[in-house]
């Protein structure tokens, strides 16, 4: 998800013409993104692999499903003088039509079970997160360092999304996408995130990592990651969870090793100040 | 028959029967209350589109302007369950009254009262549904899947909108238990089971569905209400539930109900296009089973709508490969559709139009399923706008324009008269670019990261959002079109005759158009 810096005046006035309703298109020439994030982990980038597997098979059948009805359709009209054929089935043809497809079902299937196996392997991991939802904020609890904190939408976002602000969403740097407190991970570690819920379900999603599970009040779901290139990956609830389920972004900073040991070492001296975060709720 | 094709008088022309109001109140007949269904249907289907147009105004940019966002949910929720059980349901029940009976040679249905009964309940649950709207907390809001703990903290409105799922439900059944009597018992002589039009084996297996899955979800609501009202925990953690219990016993329901919208569509497609091109339908032995075999695996494969929810590896391979199954059915009918096109003599108008869209943007529809089935991708699609892009696809154009394929093929036969063609050609274009502006663009919105079911989005989901609404402005909007068209239609025209049109097969095509107030008092033969 890219940033989001260049301003731009007056958005109501975009129903006025359609000039104008086109200008945030113009104006953000780049923001057409069509397709799935590579993402920085190895799964995602085997997930988006099979994705686009599956798509150009699709892409392959459907033109020759979708060119044989358009030759038909072009050709075989009446207004061009055919004379319908009486033909009504034909055994052969029906059953390689129902084999060929199972065929390429256990093609798309094998890939897929072998990497699923590889998303469900938890074990072997260098940490572990404690990840619970509320409605409407995360909170992540660092099992083995004693950290814990809450993490919500930011406060700039959290003004201009109110009905009827006035603030423009296109002047605040990653509109909606931005938190408080981030989920700070070192690069290249095997994180094991624990999730759960405190009132209603909700899911922790990043696209780059390919990581989507839900958070259930009374479960606790098992995924991971491990992150290859240092930086900040943004994601969002995606289960729906009441009002503000819109507005309880998940950010990540990806950071080095040392960086990472920093970090902690900074949040522990935090912690011993507030013990827990709670009073931000 | 020769009785009825004396009756070719005016089409209210009904003895004794009351006249007015009363004539609708009371009805038995399967025409009438066909048309009261279809009409019911189109009437929802302009609530349900109107709920649709404040979520995408809402959405046509970034940022709250219009309505807030407990709002919005409410929008979402009501904007399916009134599309699924107010238009799109009824609309094929409608269907099925009109035509069952006409294609198998009965003159009524097998239980006409109980058809009064069932239409007229919907009414009133429907009145209750929307009345949530204006009670202490407003309507749901926890989207039409309702899952707890969220639809827990719906206000005032949980018990109506439950009781009102209740009336559905019971309305669907008895629907469906009319349609099995129907067709198990009243085809004319000679009319075997292998004889049936498509039409009529489509609606027997959908009312096979209706009534094994309907109590599930009466059951799951009562669930709900009790664990709200008496103290119960079923699906509260707390006190030893299981709130994804909840989603199973749903989607049990919940995939079924997705080919109780479905079958009948693919029936009434199988019964235009080889009227249109001029040729049978290629394989009909085969649509039947592949029509059987969906029906079957519909039940196994529910749990492909929440693999995000953390099943054993070995629960989502099963559903998984289940799931996947599904397309070699549902390929050999696209594939016998499209030989029955092939080497036939076609000719476009409007019903062929809609059955041809249909065609190509069910397929669509699809193809994005296969991909949803594909678990470590669904990781990526879950809960996206790829999956709102899907299941439109595959209820817009599918369903929805099936339905209009159906009610212009057989407009000609319940009025008398022809509907005006340029204007339905004109309609079927606004309505198949409005369909694909609105919902292709969707696909990438949810692939570059967009959750479903959000009234605010981050910046860069803009241009695409736009995009989709003004789609949606145009498809909405062409609807009224329709509308138009239909009473048009009903109020004159050019005379239509009984085939209406160039050698169509069916014995609906026997009776004179309009089809009098009582066909087939005496059962014809099939040969």
């Amino acid at each position: 998800m890219r940033k989001q810096t260049r301003s731009r005046p007056g958005i109501a006035a975009a129903l006025a013409s359609m000039a104008a309703i086109f200008m945030p298109a113009l104006a953000r020439a780049n923001d057409w993104a069509l397709n799935m994030p590579i993402g920085v982990t190895d799964i995602s980038a085997e997930v988006y692999r099979l994705h686009m597997l599956i798509l150009w098979i699709c892409v392959v059948i459907g033109i020759v499903v979708f060119g044989a009805m358009l030759y038909a359709i072009v050709n075989h009209r009446k207004s061009r003088g055919v004379v319908p054929a009486k033909f009504s089935h034909s055994t052969r043809v029906e059953i390689i039509w129902t084999v060929i497809p199972v065929l390429i079902l256990i093609g798309m299937a094998l890939p897929a079970t072998e990497t699923l196996v590889k998303m469900e392997d938890t074990s072997g991991s260098d940490m572990t997160i404690k990840v619970t939802g509320y409605q409407w904020l995360w909170e992540y609890d660092y099992l083995d360092e004693d950290i814990r904190f809450f993490s919500r939408l930011d406060a700039e976002s959290d003004r201009a999304r109110q009905l009827g602000s006035g603030i423009d969403p296109f002047t605040v740097e990653n509109y909606l996408l931005e938190v408080d407190n981030r989920m700070v991970v070192p690069v290249d570690a095997k994180v094991r995130l624990l999730l759960t819920a405190g009132d209603v379900i909700h899911a922790w999603w990043i696209p780059d990592f390919a990581v989507k599970k839900d958070a259930i009040p009374g479960f606790i779901n098992e995924v991971w990651f491990q992150a290859n290139e240092i930086g900040v990956y943004r994601g969002q609830c995606a289960e729906l969870c009441g009002r503000d389920h819109a507005f309880m972004p998940i950010v990540v900073d990806v950071r080095s090793q040392e960086d990472y040991q920093a970090w902690l070492a900074e949040q522990r001296g935090d912690v011993a100040d507030r013990p827990v975060a709670a009073a931000e709720l | 028959m020769s009785d009825t094709a004396t009756h070719t008088a005016d089409h209210d022309d009904h003895h004794d029967t009351p006249k007015g109001i009363m004539r609708w109140l009371t009805t038995t007949n399967h025409k009438d209350i066909g048309t009261l269904y279809l009409l019911f249907a189109l009437l929802m289907f302009f609530v349900g589109g109107s709920m649709a147009l404040i979520i995408r105004l809402e959405l046509f940019q970034p940022g709250l302007q219009y309505v807030n966002p407990e709002f919005f949910n409410q929008m979402t929720t009501m904007h399916a369950l009134i599309m699924i059980f107010g238009a799109v349901m009824p609309a094929f029940v409608g269907l099925a009254n009109w035509m069952i009976p006409l294609q198998i040679g009965a003159p009524d249905m097998a239980l006409p009262r109980m058809n009064n009964f069932s239409f007229w309940i919907l009414p009133f649950a429907f009145t209750l549904l929307l009345s949530t709207l204006f009670m202490p907390g407003g309507g749901p809001a926890g989207g039409w899947t309702l899952y707890p703990p969220l639809v827990q903290q719906t206000g005032d409105a949980l018990p109506f909108v439950i009781l009102a799922i209740h009336l559905m439900g019971i309305s669907s059944i008895m629907g469906a238990i009319n349609v099995i009597v129907t067709i198990m018992n009243m085809r004319a002589p000679g009319m075997t089971l292998l004889k049936m039009p498509l039409f009529v084996w489509t609606w027997l297996i959908t009312a096979y569905l209706l009534i094994a899955v309907m109590p599930v979800l009466a059951g799951a609501v009562t669930m709900l209400l009790t664990d709200q009202f008496f103290g119960t925990t079923f699906f509260h953690a707390a006190g030893g539930g299981d709130p994804v219990m909840f989603q199973h016993i749903f989607w049990f329901f919940g995939h079924p109900e997705v080919y109780i919208m479905i079958l009948p569509a693919f029936g009434i497609v199988s019964e235009i296009i080889p009227t249109f091109a001029r040729k049978p339908l290629f394989g009909y032995d085969a649509m039947v089973y592949a029509t059987a075999s969906i029906a079957f695996l519909s039940f196994i494969v529910w749990a492909h709508h929440m693999f995000t929810v953390g099943m054993p590896l070995a629960g989502q391979l099963f559903f998984m490969f289940a799931t996947m199954l599904i397309a070699v059915p549902t390929g050999v009918k696209v594939f016998n559709w499209t030989a029955t096109m092939w080497r036939g003599a076609m000719t476009f108008e409007t019903p062929m139009l809609f059955a041809l869209a249909f065609l190509f943007l069910f397929t669509i529809g699809g193809f994005s399923g296969l991909m949803l089935s594909i678990v470590p991708a669904d990781y990526q699609y879950h809960d996206s706008y790829f999956v709102v892009a899907h299941f439109h696809y595959v209820l817009v154009p599918g369903s929805v324009f099936a339905i209009m394929a159906g009610v212009y093929y057989w407009l000609p036969k319940w009025t008398g008269h022809m509907y005006d063609e340029t204007l339905g050609k004109i309609h079927f274009w606004l309505s198949v670019i409005g369909v694909n502006v609105t919902f292709f663009p969707q696909h990438f919105l949810g692939l570059a990261g967009m959750p479903r079911r959000i009234p605010d989005y981050a910046t860069q989901f803009t241009n695409f959002n736009m995009m989709s609404s003004i789609g949606a402005f145009i498809f909405g909007l062409s609807q009224l079109m329709f509308v138009y068209i239909i009473f048009k239609t009903i109020r004159g025209g050019a005379k239509a005759s009984a085939e209406v049109w160039e050698s169509p097969t069916g014995l609906e095509w026997t009776v004179p158009s309009p089809a009098p107030h009582h066909t087939f008092d005496e059962a014809p033969q099939v040969k």
